[in-house]
């Protein structure tokens, strides 16, 4: 099977990088080529063998190599496929909301609070619903951090409550009420069945019957949690995997900041209209 | 790797025992004096009660909430129930149908005399042991006749939430080399204060402990056991507000392997600590007359706390779990303590610091069938890394031949595994022991080099720890977060309302006849 990985064909790609034609690298610009492994629910033999090529070309793979195949257990076989891609992305056409770039550190996050917020900021976090998980609010709040990033805790200028796993969004944000916080952060792990989603949109919900929404920053971070799908179940950010606790205090702060802009800027306003 | 080859402080090791017995004989001097909600409930399971009535509320909870009712539990359930079928001649099944239709009240009911009530409980209670007995001989016997797996076993997860897709993942896993399936519970069960009853086909990241669900699984696990010659062995969950309960379902339905750790509740899912404490003590008595290896849970510590650090704390855990377990009678051979590989691996020489805490767990708990758990923590994403992470932690196993094998996937972080992901773990495990067969047997570790100064800095932590907890008793020290830095309230937590005074005329059949064995 192994006899062909190595073509020894001429091979004509395009030499330039197309911003509007942009496909995967392999080792030369625009030659498509990508891995994909996969099981099948089928016997290990060459009819299933031709399966896993059919499904492979309708997913945009060109002749696509199955360069190991495993039979798992009677009935399910393991493929792993190179090949090339035909798909591409226009990539000057996609829309993103930008987060911001400039990440501050620990004492320049203090710093900033202490110049334009002028007053300790409340942060309450906890893993809502039942998911049990605490790995990704401790390395958010703890004050040990994760890999060298210290948490919220150690931070000056923040207040942070950590309410850890399984606790009730009704109770979170009960707490969040008497604490008086400015932040709610909530983790999710558990994505099975999109319990996630459910988790997140209830708290929304909630939140907005009791006419607090407004009053909270509302962020979520996990490690199946982006910005866009935080935004699209009503959140004002979402973090996911390799952000740390200095992007979300980051991200707090300027957000905290501009809000209070606008609300100076509102009273101010409000002032001098003639009534 | 037999024999001690790390140079360890024989006298610092017996120390620390004797330090870590005063410990549990403190908390088990509390828990001699109480019983709770839920280890009633393993009672009368134990004596035959199960089933839900029609809106669908499991009947030990609905008999041990009206026994509570009026403080009836200070005598135990096994004192109504025995009085119940003098009285209604009937069988503790049939009457606790009654009460929860509502017919009777079995608090109301004339009192017999007391030594008969205990006579034809005991009468009943010794049907329920010659079963359990029975589970643990068949167990037995086809171990004996088969041979058993030399070396690790290795133990694999499956989550699908369904249980009957459960089953189709736990057989492909077995016949790709898995020696233990352990099926995860559905998040949050922990936390319910019932066991749910009958198959079910729907959790949230794993699959609800049922008893119908223990036995579907055990049953699929025997067709395999007996086609491939090898046993393979069950694991499930027995942690959180029902663990006597689940103890007992497992020892009738023949789980083998069941993680068993009350600290591990109160830490990471903040149960209530005097409520666990009594529940883990009468379930480690029923595991250890079941014949089931408990494991505990000093890895997960390390997933919250840095495992560099904090790896004093883990000993001084093994310790204590280890006193515990005795007073449970759990012998040396059923005491899968927990340990872990979660080092970050950007640390210079994180391997040797691995490797060191792995041999010096194995020297000190000669007997115990090590319960090894891989990366989690460090686990990113990058699976080709993450494959190479399991690796190590698989060479570490190998080498100071921990028994039980918790596979790392190199998906950790990204999904419950697939039955690809298990395969590639599995055959990342054979390779390792294949190919490093013997290596452990022809490594000796320099005096005084970084490996050997590791352990020994460990355990004199571990020791310095033990001192301190002792000085305040557990429950304080728990209150001061002396475990994986989480502080925990004595009379904080979920529970405390199920725990209940024993009266001196307390009865439970079980206590003794699974002790006097």
């Amino acid at each position: 099977m192994c006899a062909g990985v190595y073509s020894l064909e001429k091979k004509f790609y395009g030499q330039t990088l197309d911003l509007t034609k942009i496909l995967p690298y392999g080792d030369t610009l625009n030659d498509g080529k990508i891995q994909l492994s996969f099981t099948l629910p089928l016997p290990c033999n060459d009819r299933s063998r031709e399966a896993a090529k059919i499904l492979a070309g309708k997913m945009g793979v060109s002749s696509p190599q199955i360069v190991y195949e495993k039979s798992l257990v009677e009935e399910f076989t393991y493929y792993i496929v190179y090949g090339t891609l035909e798909h591409f992305v226009d990539y000057t056409s996609i829309q993103v909301t930008d987060m911001d770039e400039e990440v501050f550190t620990m004492d320049e996050t203090d710093e900033f609070i202490r110049q334009h917020i002028g007053r300790k900021i409340v942060v309450v976090g906890a893993s809502t619903g039942t998911d049990a998980h605490t790995v990704g609010i401790d390395a958010i709040m703890n004050m040990k951090g994760f890999a060298g990033h210290y948490g919220l805790e150690r931070y000056d200028m923040i207040e942070a409550f950590n309410l850890g796993s399984q606790v009730d969004n009704v109770d979170l944000l009960s707490r969040a009420a008497e604490l008086n916080a400015d932040v709610i952060l909530v983790s999710q792990t558990v994505t099975q069945k999109d319990i996630h989603i459910y988790n997140l949109t209830e708290l929304v919900e909630i939140l907005e019957a009791e006419g607090m929404r407004q009053k909270i920053l509302l962020i979520c971070g996990g490690p199946r949690i982006d910005n866009e799908l935080a935004k699209e179940v009503g959140f004002d950010a979402g973090f996911g995997p390799g952000k740390f606790a200095d992007h979300v205090a980051t991200f707090i702060v300027k957000e905290l900041a501009r809000r209070r802009q606008i609300n100076l800027r509102i009273s101010r306003e409000s002032a001098v209209i003639p009534r | 790797m037999a024999g001690n080859k790390i140079n360890l402080d024989g006298s610092l090791v017996d120390h620390a025992r004797i330090i870590a017995k005063e410990i549990a004989d403190d908390v088990q001097n509390y828990i001699n004096r109480h019983t709770t909600v839920s280890v009633e409930r393993a009672v009368v399971r134990l004596l035959g009660v199960d089933g839900v009535d029609t809106m669908g509320v499991p009947l030990p909870n609905i008999l041990i909430q009206q026994l509570n009712e009026k403080r009836g539990l200070t005598l135990g359930s096994a004192f109504y129930i025995g009085n119940a079928m003098l009285e209604l001649q009937k069988s503790p099944l049939a009457i606790a149908g009654q009460v929860a239709q509502g017919k009777i009240n079995i608090l109301n009911l004339p009192i017999h005399n007391r030594r008969e009530i205990r006579a034809i409980v005991m009468d009943k209670a010794c049907e329920t042991i010659a079963l359990i007995r029975e589970n643990k001989a068949w167990r037995e016997n086809f171990i004996t006749e088969h041979g058993d797996q030399e070396g690790q076993l290795l133990y694999v997860i499956v989550a699908t939430g369904n249980i009957y897709e459960d089953i189709v993942q736990a057989k492909a896993a077995s016949r790709q080399g898995a020696d233990i399936i352990a099926v995860i519970r559905s998040t949050g069960q922990s936390l319910l204060d019932y066991v749910p009853f009958g198959a079910t086909t729907e959790g949230f990241g794993g699959t609800f402990a049922t008893q119908e669900n223990f036995r579907l699984m055990r049953k699929a696990l025997d067709e395999e056991s007996i086609k491939l010659g090898r046993y393979i062995r069950l694991c499930n969950y027995c942690s959180g507000l029902c663990m006597p309960e689940i103890a007992a379902i497992g020892a009738l339905e023949r789980l083998d392997v069941m993680l068993n750790d009350a600290l591990y509740g109160i830490l990471f899912r903040d149960i209530n600590m005097k409520r666990t404490m009594i529940d883990q003590h009468f379930s480690r008595l029923i595991n250890a007359f079941a014949g089931v290896i408990i494991n505990t849970g000093e890895d997960n510590y390390l997933t919250t706390s840095d495992a560099y650090e904090e790896a004093g704390t883990v000993l001084a855990s093994q310790f204590i779990n280890e006193q515990l377990a005795l007073q449970a009678c759990i012998p040396e051979e059923q005491m899968g303590l927990g340990h872990a590989f979660e080092i970050n691996p950007e640390i210079k020489n994180g391997f040797l610091f691995e490797l060191a805490q792995a041999q010096m767990a194995r020297q000190i708990f000669p007997r115990a069938p090590l319960k090894y758990m891989p990366p989690t923590k460090h686990m990113t994403g990058n699976v080709f890394k993450g494959h190479i992470q399991d690796a190590l932690f698989n060479i570490v196993s190998v080498l100071t031949d921990q028994r039980i094998q918790l596979l790392g996937m190199f998906t950790e972080a990204i999904h419950t595994p697939f039955m690809s992901d298990r395969f590639l773990a599995i055959e990342n495990a054979h390779y390792i022991r294949t190919t490093m067969k013997d290596l452990g047997n022809e490594i000796l570790f320099k005096p005084d080099g970084i490996i050997e100064n590791r352990a020994r800095e460990v355990l004199a932590n571990a020791y310095h720890l033990l001192e301190r907890i002792s000085q305040d008793g557990l429950f304080k020290s728990l209150e001061n977060g002396i475990f994986a830095g989480t502080k925990r309230q004595m009379d904080g937590g979920k529970g405390l309302e199920g725990v209940i005074e024993k009266d001196p005329e307390y009865f439970n059949p079980f206590i003794d006849l699974m002790k006097r064995s």
